[in-house]
């Protein structure tokens, strides 16, 4: 399961403070934690407020680099704002996102194949997020199509189903995890498949609770990656034990310690 | 036809086992086994870099109830284990040899840290071959005479055991002390192993310095299920599990001649003499194939067999040092 840290992202205040006034320390900070609660990978968002966006991600990745050694998952919609920041990565990266749309299909799929890059596409297109799972499994199918097309293995892919928030959309929950089964048939090798899993709390009162439920559900659906809050030790613990409990890892006292430290070794 | 070709992650770890003049010891000679990142001897899908090694276990007291078959090599020796260990040596070969502190056994003399120093000094002196050092399995008397041998033999790098989850403190604190790897023993149990390996990381102890023990049964007694155990806990360490992907060690000869197969005199079953050591090949070839990668027997000529199966087996790619 490939945890992807949420919490370098402009959207957060004091994240958009650090990159407005470039304090490193900040960043380092954020980064290291994330790393250490479990994050293998860590989503790089400059969020809206910057003037300058791909200034702002050129400094956030190098910032980053210089604390941590994982993969970044660079997260813009625009073309530049990527370049920017898969110039400079020095693991592997991953595009966080395309949607199923052709025009930013052919802009970003063969950005990935130059860069070598990992990609999220999101189940939705021009007319928005399908209220179905064949509808968004439909849309899962083009995206691979599309890296297919331009030489990217299939699982290279990591989509999307697109979890919307449980209080405004309770009936999806169901339909994005029934998504999940489907979409890992659609090619071989399989997508991986991936939720921005903070979503589905989005206004919510126990957030964390959700988030760590819901996430569960999805594992045992076959999702394989998550954007998420690796500073959230219990939504972490659970991702382990989920993982444990469909026999993955093999079970010991410390399994929890034992994961982290495998998870260190591999880095 | 083509041939189906797994890819494995992880490679499991490699283990040194002596220290020469240049790595400080005295030993004239290593043994390293590990770094598998296939499973046993499938040569033709991964690396198996070191062959399996076979070590000769030497007691440091005549025991009282000893199978006659095995008599017949070490009766005239058996009363100096410097000489029990030169004789495994210079007549049969041995390149590793494994030093059992019986004597430490409440059962038996109940000795204590000066007889253990002792038993492991003239081992030393006698050969030059790497060891292993083994308590007599009782908790307290494991911590009092592995302590005593890990100081003894501080900068030898030998491997030292066993540790368990009751009882591993003293012994990996005093093996780390003097430079040597350790054994982990569980009870045929794949989640035990992995609970004791990272006990023994806790401690500070590299993963490169780890031995599994995952305890056997003999042929017959219950070795299939010992096979399953340990073919899980590869198999896991080769799909990325660091804290199972250790070299694993199989006390053959402690498993092989205590069952009736090798000690009762029954004709219908053929010569006593031959069997046992029959017994022990057979159930030693069988833990190579799970994933042994450290054999501790006893009779000569079993040895010889077990080593021409690794040969066979191992190919042309035979590397490492080996009985």
């Amino acid at each position: 399961m490939l945890i992807i840290g949420e919490r370098l992202n402009g959207m957060f205040k004091s994240v958009a403070k650090a990159i407005k006034e470039k304090d490193s320390k900040v960043i380092h900070d954020l980064a290291v934690k994330q790393v250490e609660g479990g994050a293998h990978m860590l989503d790089v968002n400059v969020g809206p407020a910057s003037a300058d966006a791909v200034a702002a991600m050129e400094w956030l990745v190098k910032t980053i680099q210089e604390a941590v050694d994982v993969p970044l998952s660079i997260d813009s919609t625009k073309p530049e704002v990527f370049e920017a920041g898969l110039k400079l990565c020095k693991a592997k990266p991953l595009i966080n996102s395309t949607t199923a749309e052709k025009e930013k299909l052919d802009i970003l799929m063969p950005m990935a194949a130059k860069y070598d890059a990992s990609i999220i596409g999101l189940t939705m297109d021009k007319k928005g997020i399908p209220s179905t799972g064949e509808g968004r499994t439909e849309l899962a199918l083009n995206i691979i199509a599309a890296a297919m097309e331009n030489g990217i293995s299939t699982d290279r892919v990591y989509i999307d189903p697109l979890i919307l928030p449980v209080n405004v959309a309770q009936d999806q929950c169901s339909k994005v995890l029934e998504t999940i089964r489907e979409c890992k048939i659609l090619s071989d090798p399989p997508p991986h498949l991936l939720l921005g899993l903070s979503n589905v709390s989005q206004k919510t009162l126990n957030r964390e609770l959700i988030n760590r439920t819901y996430l569960v559900m999805a594992i045992a659906m076959g999702l394989d990656a998550a954007i998420c809050d690796s500073l959230d030790k219990e939504l972490v613990d659970s991702v382990i034990t989920a993982e444990l409990l469909l026999n993955k890892d093999i079970y010991c006292d410390s399994y929890l310690d034992a994961y982290r430290k495998k998870a260190v070794a591999v880095r | 036809m083509e041939i189906m070709k797994e890819k494995w992650s992880t490679p499991v770890s490699t283990v040194t086992i002596g220290a020469t003049k240049e790595d400080g010891g005295t030993r004239t000679s290593k043994i390293v086994v590990g770094g598998e990142t296939t499973l046993p001897f499938l040569t033709f899908e991964g690396e198996i870099p070191h062959a399996p090694a076979i070590a000769f276990e030497v007691l440091d007291m005549v025991p009282e109830e000893y199978p006659e078959a095995l008599k017949d090599y070490y009766g005239d020796v058996m009363h100096d284990p410097g000489l029990w260990a030169k004789k495994c040596v210079e007549q049969y070969g041995a390149k590793l040899i494994a030093l059992k502190l019986l004597s430490a056994h409440p059962d038996q003399k109940d000795s204590g840290a000066e007889e253990a120093k002792k038993a492991v000094r003239a081992v030393l002196n006698a050969v030059s071959v790497p060891l292993i050092i083994l308590g007599p399995g009782v908790h307290n008397k494991d911590n009092e005479v592995l302590d005593a041998a890990s100081q003894e033999a501080s900068g030898e790098k030998c491997l030292i055991g066993n540790a368990t989850q009751e009882n591993y403190k003293t012994i990996v604190a005093s093996a780390m002390a003097g430079g040597h790897s350790v054994t982990g023993e569980s009870p045929i149990d794949i989640n035990i192993a992995k609970q004791v390996n990272i006990l023994i990381s806790e401690m500070g102890m590299p993963l490169d310095r780890m031995v599994i023990y995952p305890t056997t049964g003999a042929l017959g007694y219950g070795l299939e299920y010992a096979y399953s155990i340990m073919e899980r806990a590869r198999l896991a360490a080769l799909m990325g599990d660091k804290t199972l992907a250790m070299p694993m060690i199989c006390f053959i000869n402690a498993e092989t001649w205590r069952v009736k197969e090798s000690k009762a005199d029954n004709p219908i079953w053929g010569d006593l003499k031959k069997r046992g050591p029959v017994w022990e090949a057979a159930t030693a070839v069988a833990f190579l194939q799970a994933g042994a990668d450290i054999l501790v027997m006893s009779h000569p000529e079993a040895v010889a067999v077990v080593n021409k199966t690794i040969d066979e087996l191992m190919g042309k790619k035979l590397a490492g040092a080996r009985s």
